[in-house]
Parts: structure tokens; sequence; C-alpha cells
């Protein structure tokens, strides 16, 4: 190793980028006793990360990454040696593959179990985050390779719930949500099966994200407001159910957490017409089911003008459908649907007894979790 | 899932927030035994719910980062010489090139004409080197400024910023970068192996290994393909060692 950082440090340039090669050969290994072998290189791959020569600097960079992944005791040694600033030093260069191989090494370095405690904090005081938002607008300068390394990393800061309101201040509701609607016109466009890996990180920060924007630390105009988000949503969940299903609950958490709370974003479920697509999905599995009735009970709860336009409709169908699941949560789901649908408009009781809602609710009558809500139920349908 | 149209159409319209239909609770909604209340969910980290899209993510890496590791063919171009000053090396790939321009030529020291990795580094080499004020200011002051990015710390010699390197940010004790100032002497047949004091470790080791330090070298001394050593290396108790003479030579007493 000592020679190897001789050469890696020597005036010989050529010599340099065949012992940096060697360095990078050796971080692939998945021992971490290996990793740590490397640490008398660091301070010089940190340092080669202000020069200028790109091939270079990226394999530094993928070196870095890849020893930061495998050993905490290199991420030890990396961190008060300054690795921050040059990453944040980093993020200006012109050169596209620099900054995917840099999104690649922060990705790394914000996954490690210490990051909330040891790392974050200290990026968020960097001025990576304007910069990692700046690489995610949507635009002719966009490049999917880059924008994907720097979501996963807003996601990984974002998920840790260190600072999210600082991100929000930074724009990032807005930024990711023109990212979301950029995304679904793509996915319009060429049905690329590659676009998933960048719609998944978004999805999830805009997902984590509004959580925060609703506790009120944050002005109105930061909000998301726009209609758009609803329609570009729906895109990426059809794209989804083609070419990538395991996405799906993830595209509806963000829905989830739109409608909760929006009376704005519940409406346009319903003048979009969107009710129908979503009863579609409701087959594909359990946990599609759960997230796809909660949904649906997040615009019934809204009272009778919303139910107004869930019944007449297919809603009563399919509920009595996933009445017959074996799901216990699911059931459960569709009995508080039943109570809000019920309650806000009692007609679709009627219809419900007619349509042998009974005989549906019967065979959960035992269940020890459903018992009480059955009744109810059972109860309110023959009132009706 | 069939998307109705008005949903393509309104994505190519303006931002906008529906007009909310108006929302009227009953104290009933939710109420025992049941208990649905409308909330925002947020996941923290290493939770079950990612782990489809992180295996995916993992996936997807795994990919870039093989194709990183596979040495790309480089395209190959007729040979040519770099073109500074005093420079013969030969290329045939122009990210050699690039690398060789940036290493050697880029940040280059005007006065002693050693090569640093940074415009950082030169900067500071400079006024620490080559700055006759600086060593007057830093008599009073506390003038010697930390290498690393982002640290804002500044010393009064140079021997303290080396021991701030090494405790507080880890580096090594004989960082390439952190030469003390040479003593200017005329040209000398001396040792030009850097087997000094700051290449001491710790323990007081010696690093014999560094045998390979090459000696900043003169741009534009001669280079031709890169396979001669070129004389600044040395080995060994200096360039001055030849053969020993075997004339008797006349003994003073």
């Amino acid at each position: 190793m000592r020679t190897l950082v001789g050469l890696l440090t020597s005036n010989q340039a050529l010599l340099q980028l065949e012992a940096a090669r060697c360095l990078h050969e050796l971080s692939h290994s998945e021992q971490s006793a290996v990793a740590e072998a490397c640490l008398p290189a660091t301070s010089y791959l940190l340092t080669y990360l202000s020069g200028h020569s790109s091939d270079f600097i990226e394999l530094c960079l993928y070196t870095l990454g890849n020893l930061i992944v495998e050993s905490e005791a290199v991420r030890r040694q990396l961190l008060p040696q300054g690795i921050v600033p040059a990453l944040a030093a980093c993020v200006q260069s012109p050169h596209v593959t620099v900054l995917e191989a840099l999104g690649y090494a922060l990705s790394q370095l914000l996954q490690a179990k210490e990051a909330p405690e040891k790392i974050i904090p200290s990026v968020l005081g960097s001025t990576l985050p304007q910069h990692m938002l700046q690489l995610l607008q949507p635009g002719p300068k966009l490049n999917f390779g880059v924008a994907v390394e720097f979501a996963w990393c807003l996601h990984y800061i974002t998920c840790s719930q260190v600072n999210n309101a600082l991100l929000i201040t930074h724009g990032a509701l807005s930024t990711l949500g023109l990212l979301l609607l950029d995304l679904a016109g793509a996915v319009q466009r060429t049905e690329d099966a590659g676009l998933e890996l960048l719609a998944c990180p978004v999805l999830r920060c805009l997902s984590n994200l509004l959580t925060e924007a609703a506790v009120g630390a944050v002005g109105e105009q930061m909000q998301l407001r726009d209609e758009r988000v609803v329609a570009a949503l729906f895109i990426l969940l059809q794209f989804f159910l083609q070419k990538q299903p395991s996405l799906l609950p993830e595209g509806l958490w963000l829905l989830n957490n739109l409608t909760a709370n929006s009376p704005s974003f519940c409406t346009s479920l319903l003048s979009l017409d969107l009710i129908e697509p979503l009863l579609q999905l409701l087959p594909v599995s359990n946990v599609v089911s759960l997230l796809v009735l909660t949904v649906l009970c997040n615009v019934a709860e809204k009272g009778p003008a919303y139910c107004q336009h869930l019944w007449p409709g297919p809603l009563l169908c399919s509920l009595l459908g996933t009445l017959a699941f074996s799901d216990t949560e699911v059931v459960g789901q569709s009995l508080e649907l039943l109570q809000l649908l019920f309650l806000y408009r009692p007609e679709a009781a009627q219809a419900f007894l007619q349509q042998s809602g009974l005989q549906a609710l019967e065979r959960h009558e035992k269940e020890a979790q459903l018992q009480d809500r059955v009744h109810a139920l059972q109860q309110t349908a023959l009132h009706s | 899932m069939q998307l109705p149209p008005a949903v393509h159409a309104r994505l190519a319209g303006g931002p906008g927030a529906a007009e909310p239909l108006p929302v009227e609770r009953s104290p009933k909604a939710g109420a025992v035994p049941f208990r649905f209340t409308a909330r925002q969910v947020r996941f923290p980290r290493e939770h079950e719910f990612f782990e489809d899209g992180d295996v995916q993510r993992h996936l997807y890496l795994q990919d870039v980062l093989t194709q990183v590791a596979g040495a790309p063919e480089r395209p190959r171009v007729p040979e040519f010489t770099c073109q500074v000053a005093g420079c013969c090396q030969v290329f045939d790939a122009l990210e050699d090139y690039e690398h060789h321009y940036h290493t050697l030529h880029r940040n280059v020291c005007s006065f002693c004409k050693r090569a640093f990795p940074s415009g950082h580094l030169l900067d500071i080499h400079i006024l620490e080197w080559h700055d006759s004020l600086f060593q007057i200011l830093s008599e009073r002051q506390n003038m010697y400024q930390c290498l690393v990015e982002g640290c804002t710390e500044k010393f009064k010699t140079s021997k303290d910023r080396k021991d701030h390197l090494v405790r507080r940010h880890l580096y090594p004790a004989d960082f390439r970068f952190d030469k003390p100032k040479k003593n200017m002497s005329p040209a000398t047949p001396r040792a030009t192996v850097q087997v000094s004091a700051e290449a001491l470790g710790a323990e007081g080791e010696q690093v014999e290994g560094d045998a390979m330090e090459v000696c900043s070298e003169p741009a534009g001394e001669r280079h031709t393909a890169g396979r001669r050593i070129p004389p600044t290396i040395c080995f060994g108790q200096g360039a001055s060692r030849g053969f020993k003479s075997t004339k008797k030579r006349n003994k003073h007493q």
C-alpha cells in the first residue's frame, strides 16, 4: 500500500492514473479489511477532488464511494479529513460523469448507519442541498444518471428526518413536484423501463417532505398545491402497473399524503375521474388494496359533497369484492369506508343491502378485530 | 389501468389547484368502534416498506459499478507531443494527456516550478514559500492555514499546522503536499531523498518505503515516453556518487 500511495502521489501523471485504477480495483473488495488497508490513500483521494482532471476525479470518487460502503473505520477517518467540504467543492464540476460519480459517493455516505447523527447535519450545513436541488430541476440540462444519484441522496436525507424544514425552504417540494411532472411526461412519450429508478426516490422524498410542510413550519408559498401532480402521479401509477408493480405502494403512499389533509387534492381526484382507475388497482395485492382503500377514505371523510361523487358509481361493487378478501386489514379498511359512505350518503346503505351486502358482512362476524365494526354496519344498513 | 383523457390533458395544462368542494364532517365519522382518521404517513430509514425499491436501486448500482470498473477501451489517436515548452511527453490517448496536463502543467508555481494537484494548494504554497510579506506577518499572527477545505484554523508555524492536520484531520504525518519550506541553498550535490523529519511516523518509524519519492520536477525536464527514470529521482545518498577512483590520492598528513 505504501508503494501504491507513493505512485499515486508521484509526479508521473500516467503512473498516478494507473495507481488510482489499482486502488479502485481494491475498493471493490467485499472485505472491510481490504477497505481499511486503503486508509493511507484517502487524504490524497480527497485532495485530488479539487483538481481538474475529470477522469481522474471520477475514479477517485468511485473509489471513495466503494470504500465508504465497506467500512465504518474508513468513514470515521474520512469525516475529519474533510470529505463533506471536498464533495461540496466537486459539485460545481461541469462534467456530467464527475457529477454522477459524486452523487454515487455521497449516496453511499448518506446511507451509512451513523449518517443521521454524524454525517447528515454537516451535509445540510454545506452548500450541497442547494446544488443537489439545482441538479434535479427539470429542463434541458437535466441529466438522468446524475438526477438518479442525487434523488437517492435526497431520499436518504429526508427519511432520516434531521432537518427537512431546511430542504423545504430551499424549494425542495416545488423542484421535486416539477420533476414528477417531467417524469410523467417522459413516461407518456417513451415508456422507458429505466424511469422508475428516478421516480422511486422522487416519490419517497415528496411523501416524506409533505409531512413536514403540514406541520405548519413552512409558509404558504412553499407548499405543494399544483393539481398536475395528481395527474402525473396517476400516469406513473399506470406505468408502474405495467413495468414495476412493486413500486405501486410507494406511489399510493404519496397519494395518501397528498389527499389526507387536502380537500383540494381530494376534489381533483373526483373532477379528474380518477376513482375508477384507483379501483382497478384493488386486485394487485393486499398492500395495494389497503392503500387504495385508505385514499378513498381520505376522500369520503371530507363529507357529503365528496360522497355524492362516490355513489352511485363502481365503488360499492368494489367494496363488496374487498369484503371477500381474507386479509383482515383490507376488510377492516373496507368497513371504515363503508361507515363513511353510509354516514354521508345513506342511499348507498340501501343499495348495499340490495346487493347482498349483509351476507358479505356475515362472514366476518366472528373475527375479533372486525366484529364490532361489522355489527355496527349491519345495524346501520338495516335501519337505512 | 385506464386513465381518462382528462388526466393527460391536465398534465399538459397550467399549474393550479382545484377549487375544493365544501368539507362537512359529522362527529360520528370514525367514532368507536370505527377508527379511521385521515393522516399523512412518514416512513423512516430502514423501514421494510422501502425494501423493494431499495433492491432495485442496488441492482442498478451493481450495473453501473461494473461498467465503471471495466476499463473502457480508450480511443487511440495518432501520437502527439505535449505542447508545453520543454515537455516532450508523448501520448496516444486524450484522457492520458488531459491528466498529464492537469497534473504537471496546470497548477505550477512560477517561482520554483513545483506542480500541485489543485489551485488551492498552489496558492498556499506561493504564499508560504515565496511571499516575503508572509514571513513578516507570520511573526506576529497565525498565518499558516489548515490545508483541509472547510477548516478555517490558522497556525503560528508550519509544524503546528502539521500537528493539527495529523491530530484533528487524521492526515498522514508524511503528507506529500505539506512539506516544510527547505532552506534555500545553492544547488548542492546533497541527498535529495526526503527521508526527513516529517517522514517519521508517530512511532518514529523510518519510512524507507518512500524511496520512490520524486523530487519536484522542474517542468520541462527530459521526458521521453515516460520510460526513462528522470535524473531527479535519487536513490540512496546523492547524485554525486560515482566510481571511486582507483588512483591513489595524495594524502596530506
